[in-house]
């Protein structure tokens, strides 16, 4: 945050340096304006977030996205990761009590990727905007394999990494 | 009808449905979720307004030509690999990311390249990974998941040069 807030400053005496006042409250205005348009949709990710959180039937989460639950799992994972709205600060938590309730790597790394490539909160609020319908589009079809094809990486690697700790979760079922 | 508004309609719509979920599990769950999804907006307002009004800043600084270079369109898997190390390097939010890569874009980027560099930046961006990933994470985690990622940007372009552009 103060290593952001320090970068903010320079690059905002650089602007100003080169471009003078008017530069500066060019891309002032323009920004507070994004900000404005950005502020509903964070606060919806925040209580999708809470609700999501509050709702979600955790014995189910172990039994459809454990270390046996194959390709199904994975795919749950991918869906629920580009369903999930909001930001980092609701994907994270949730990927978090995923893992803490008997998700495993493979299927909790295809909710992320999902998230992150897929998930449409991001690219409704910046990518749309900023780079434009027909290339966020574009992207994202292409992106659609990437989650699935990288949790079944992972969790082909993680068997390989920790061959024990992998046993033990599958005894413990 | 157009597209941010429908996906605004559907996010709403989203929080509407686990909303009346919550209250049909009783309406203290649902108080208690509010509570809970306001407080976040509001730790989280200061941080989105000091990335989103500075980050037009940066991006405004940040030598342009040089990414060009980098993302041309001639600059084949060899563009591809920088494409990949600029957007885990790339520092702040979504806005100085996609900033960057529609300035790519519009001076004259090869469409692969900065697909690659759109994807490596969801991927890897260090800061995200820093500021977010890592506190709300096992750490062990999340090195395995950007370890174990790292195949797909390369993926993603070899898709596009197959495919071709939007």
């Amino acid at each position: 945050m103060i290593a952001i807030g320090v970068l903010v400053a320079v690059s905002a005496t650089l602007v100003w340096r080169r471009d003078g006042l008017s530069g500066l409250l060019d891309i002032l205005g323009h920004d507070v304006s994004l900000f404005a348009g950005i502020l509903p949709r964070v606060l919806a990710g925040c209580l999708l977030g809470a609700f999501i959180a509050e709702i979600l039937p955790h014995e189910k989460v172990s039994r459809s996205l454990g270390p046996s639950s194959g390709l199904m799992g994975l795919l749950i994972g991918a869906a629920f990761g580009a369903i999930l709205p909001g930001g980092p600060f609701t994907a994270y938590p949730v990927a978090s009590a995923l893992l803490a309730v008997g998700a495993d790597f493979g299927a909790t790394i295809s909710m992320v990727v999902s998230w992150t490539l897929i998930g449409y909160g991001r690219a409704v609020a910046w990518e749309l905007p900023i780079m434009g319908t027909d290339f966020t589009l574009w992207r994202i079809a292409i992106s659609l394999p990437l989650p699935v094809l990288a949790g079944a990486l992972g969790r082909f690697v993680y068997v390989r990494m920790y061959p024990a700790e992998t046993e033990s979760a599958n005894e413990g079922e | 009808m157009n597209a941010a508004l429908l996906i605004d309609v559907i996010l709403w719509g989203s929080v509407a449905a686990v909303g009346f979920i919550a209250y049909r599990r009783g309406p203290k769950v649902m108080t208690a979720s509010l509570r809970e999804g306001a407080m976040d907006f509001i730790n989280i307002m200061p941080r989105i307004a000091l990335g989103v009004i500075g980050s037009g800043y940066i991006a405004a600084v940040i030598p342009q030509e040089v990414i060009t270079g980098w993302l041309g369109p001639n600059s084949g898997w060899l563009g591809v690999a920088a494409a990949v190390v600029a957007g885990a390097a790339t520092p702040g939010g979504p806005v100085i990311g996609f900033s960057i890569g529609a300035v790519a874009l519009r001076s004259g980027g090869g469409t692969p390249q900065v697909l690659a560099y759109v994807v490596a930046w969801a991927l890897f961006a260090f800061q995200r990974l820093l500021l977010w990933e890592i506190p709300f994470m096992p750490a062990r985690f999340v090195w395995f998941r950007a370890a174990v990622c790292v195949p797909f940007p390369f993926l993603a372009a070899a898709i596009a040069m197959l495919i071709g552009k939007p």
